[in-house]
């Protein structure tokens, strides 16, 4: 009964769905006619899965076309700014509407409606639950890209001085962005040049064992290379806490702040500063 | 608080240093409390393949703390002696974390059994 409304009743159900679609409102994401368009878009596919595959199961192959159509609208909807709810209920609107036509063709037969409605219901489920997880995959991977964009955004090699570089760190410093960050900063002390690296961690709220150890590799990675390493940024807080945690960073120049760093720097190439 | 991931731990220093704060820790004591809590979450993390992170304010008669309670269903500490001495690591680290860690807590309380894991709770008091 089901395949029979979606071949035969197509236009209704369109009419009544872009109806129950129009209530809700989109905020001015979405055009009406947009709407429109998808709703018949997945009308057809629905039509054809139906023909040759089962209600039972989607991951059949005759459902490909119908899945790639949802996996496509649920990347728009992201890019758009729709929330998940408002996707799934894109879909799970059409259940009135069909629901309607089933029982306008099941007629008195009881017994057949509700078979029929919970086999309808259960694909739209089906559906719907695909749908959203097609989303959060969509708004996962847009995750992930903007934490790849922030790892580079967050690691700028700056020049201070002909010969001096600074680094200064913002943020969470885990294994991940070390590796960013040695790799930039190893790289401009070559192209550079240069003689002296300031790290400066006044932007890393906290400084443990882990930091403390990634901080030291640095500064032996950076004078493996003849270059000079001078962490800078290092809080009255941030100092107790790492002689209570009995961390010895004796072997590296600190300064508290990036303007002592800078003139210690000055210094260490042979540059003097005068009023 | 479940630890899970890396950026679980992000998330528990970042609840730890917000109670701190509510409670009134000096940064000094906030900065402390937060970097012993990151050093033991990252050990539940690693050591004991994940685990939970329980956070509460401590109210005594006169004076208020953080407690914070580290649980994981890990391996255990075959040798608590050598485990809380300066210096050693089972993992490639600096072997500071649960020596310094109870260097920067008013109290370190440390039950573990090989096989059933590992609990800490510490409390910094203000």
């Amino acid at each position: 009964m089901l395949e029979r409304i979606l071949k035969e009743q197509r236009r209704e159900l369109l009419q009544q769905w872009t109806a129950q679609l129009a209530q809700v409102a989109t905020g001015g994401r979405i055009s009406g006619e947009e709407l429109e368009a998808q709703a018949a878009e997945l009308l057809k596919y629905l039509d054809e899965a139906l023909q040759t595959g089962s209600a039972d199961d989607i991951n059949q192959p005759a459902w490909n076309p119908a899945r790639g159509f949802l996996e496509d609208l649920s990347r728009k909807r992201v890019l758009a700014g729709f929330s998940s709810d408002e996707t799934a209920t894109f879909l799970f609107s059409l259940k009135r509407p069909l629901f309607g036509a089933l029982r306008a063709a099941a007629g008195k037969d009881a017994d057949k409606l509700a078979d029929e409605i919970w086999k309808a219901t259960a694909l739209l489920d089906k559906l719907g639950l695909y749908t959203v997880k097609a989303f959060q995959r969509t708004r996962e991977e847009v995750i992930g890209r903007q934490q790849q964009e922030l790892l580079e955004l967050s690691t700028p090699v700056v020049r201070l001085w002909d010969g001096i570089l600074a680094l200064p760190l913002i943020g969470t410093l885990d294994s991940a962005r070390t590796q960013v960050v040695m790799e930039s900063l190893l790289q401009r002390l070559v192209d550079d040049e240069a003689q002296v690296a300031i790290i400066d961690i006044t932007g890393v709220p906290t400084v443990d064992t882990l930091v403390a150890q990634h901080l030291m590799k640095a500064a032996t990675a950076i004078r493996l290379m003849g270059a000079e390493c001078i962490i800078s940024g290092i809080r009255p807080q941030i100092a107790q806490t790492i002689v209570h945690l009995g961390v010895d960073l004796g072997g590296v120049t600190t300064k508290a702040t990036i303007a002592d760093a800078l003139s210690t720097a000055l210094r260490m190439t042979g540059r003097t500063i005068s009023k | 608080m479940p630890l899970r991931s890396e950026h679980d731990i992000v998330l528990a220093r970042q609840a730890v240093r917000r109670t701190a704060q509510d409670v009134g820790l000096s940064l000094v004591d906030q900065t402390k409390i937060v970097t012993a809590a990151s050093e033991l979450a990252r050990n539940a993390l690693i050591h004991g393949g994940g685990g939970q992170m329980l956070l509460s304010v401590l109210r005594g008669d006169t004076r208020v703390g953080v407690q914070i309670s580290f649980i994981d269903q890990g391996p255990g500490i075959p040798n608590m002696e050598l485990a809380m001495s300066d210096g050693w690591t089972s993992g490639g680290g600096l072997g500071m974390g649960l020596p310094g860690a109870r260097r920067l807590v008013n109290e370190f309380d440390i039950k573990s059994a090989p096989g059933t894991g590992t609990q800490i709770t510490v409390v910094r008091w203000k």
